[in-house]
């Protein structure tokens, strides 16, 4: 693949400088088999599983590091440069200045960046954000099973995460135990970015369940949520829909992945 | 190709093009998009800059609510002048690329009798749709029989794309729309 990327930049002569970086990823993806799932977040009413096609996922969340060799590329995603409707004021605004992370925080997961700017990363890289069902489906795992969401110790595990205070300095990208698939990072670092933020209806308002606001959702309206117990999902979707497009926060990161965008 | 470069350049003067102004940080014509309408015309999402724009976000085979979206627009121009009216523009986005071709645009904006001079129904990729889809907070999900789930928000744009007022309002005239369009 990293031939195949070296050999098209050879052909393309000059274009080669401007996608040099993008041809080598943050990490060796880890390959996904995909499959039908039991899903936190039904695809339609009496319809609880999910499917995902087999992709390809970064190994670890994309680090300051990463993100910083995004930005000299592409000035246009500097702090001082972007444009307001693609990102918020506190845009990247932990970073040293508007091109370098600064001393300490190169290998930590990149955060304060807005889903516009985490999209465009992944593009960049010939990549894209993984989809809810995607992300949902590796997080499922444990170290030994593809499938560990019944697992009452697994779970606490998760749980015990969100005890932890929120001003402790984040790990280092890729520095928590890999699970089932080789994927690190996905439980107890940051919060993700998915590509489809904007499917996640879920209804602000937890009065709103079994009655759905036909205002506001033209069909079936909003979403009910399954597994009422999983509460680290729960709160992980949460906070998903609540945030828009251009916001940033210190705990919401992204990772990449590629591979064929699974339909419903 | 420094010859070509030149000859643009001239090209630029001949037809009297003034260099745009910049945008406004906050405006959603910042996005580079490529937008086909119902004629196969391929145009940015500025394409209307300079008007005031009605912009929402459709799928042509919507069974119901999205033929009240039209209706309801035309009931929001009906609330002005004519003079107002001709101004405004109407910008409709499919969240549908895959069944909304130009063809089923073309169509739509027939059955309708959409004033195509002032209106656009247009289509988009579908990495494309979601960026202006999160632009415009507009939440949307394919369901598995292919139809969607979506909110409906009517939003106003000023001339400069940046975002006056959204409405969710389907059926009657939002007051604030229209006021804010007087």
């Amino acid at each position: 693949m990293r031939r195949a990327a070296r050999m098209a930049c050879l052909l393309a002569g000059v274009a080669c400088a401007h996608s040099a970086w993008a041809a080598q990823p943050a990490t060796e993806l880890a390959a996904i088999p995909g499959g039908t799932f039991d899903t936190i977040l039904p695809p339609a009413e009496k319809l609880k599983v999910a499917t995902v096609r087999p992709f390809r996922m970064d190994r670890r969340t994309v680090s300051n590091a990463d993100f910083a060799r995004f930005v000299s590329e592409r000035p246009e995603w500097r702090r001082d440069r972007v444009a307001r409707v693609f990102a918020d004021e506190s845009y990247l605004n932990h970073w040293q200045s508007h091109n370098a992370p600064g001393a300490g925080i190169e290998a930590q997961p990149v955060t304060q960046v807005s889903w516009f700017a985490a999209k465009a990363y992944c593009e960049a890289r010939n990549a894209r954000l993984p989809t809810w069902y995607e992300w949902e489906f590796v997080s499922a795992a444990s170290a030994s099973a593809a499938d560990a969401r019944t697992d009452p110790q697994w779970r606490q595990t998760i749980l015990e995460w969100y005890a932890r205070p929120a001003t402790e300095a984040l790990p280092p990208a890729g520095s928590t135990a890999p699970n089932y698939y080789g994927v690190r990072d996905m439980h107890g670092v940051v919060w993700e970015w998915v590509l489809d933020l904007g499917s996640m209806m879920v209804s602000a308002d937890n009065r709103e369940q079994g009655d759905p606001d036909v205002k506001r959702f033209c069909g079936t309206g909003a979403l009910s949520l399954e597994q009422k117990d999983n509460y680290a999902m729960l709160m992980r979707i949460a906070t998903l829909s609540s945030m828009q497009a251009n916001y940033t926060s210190s705990t919401m990161g992204f990772r990449c992945v590629t591979g064929p965008e699974a339909t419903p | 190709m420094k010859r070509l470069a030149v000859m643009l350049m001239f090209a630029g003067v001949c037809v009297g093009s003034e260099p745009a102004a910049p945008l406004p940080s906050a405006s959603i014509y910042q996005l580079d998009a490529a937008l086909t309408n119902q004629d196969g015309r391929t145009h940015g999402l500025g394409v209307y800059r300079g008007h005031p724009v009605l912009i929402t976000m459709f799928y042509a085979s919507c069974p119901a609510v999205c033929p009240l979206i039209i209706d309801t627009l035309r009931a929001t121009e009906k609330e002005l002048t004519p003079a107002q009216r001709a101004d405004l523009r109407v910008l409709l986005i499919s969240i549908d690329p895959e069944r909304d071709s130009v063809a089923a645009l073309r169509t739509l904006a027939d059955q309708r009798r959409i004033d195509t001079s002032r209106w656009s129904l247009v289509r988009a990729e579908s990495a494309e749709v979601r960026t202006i889809a999160a632009l415009l907070n507009v939440q949307y999900r394919q369901l598995p029989n292919g139809d969607f789930n979506h909110s409906t928000v009517i939003t106003l744009l000023s001339p400069q794309g940046e975002i006056e007022t959204t409405s969710t309002r389907l059926g009657t005239p939002d007051p604030q729309l229209v006021s804010q369009l007087r």
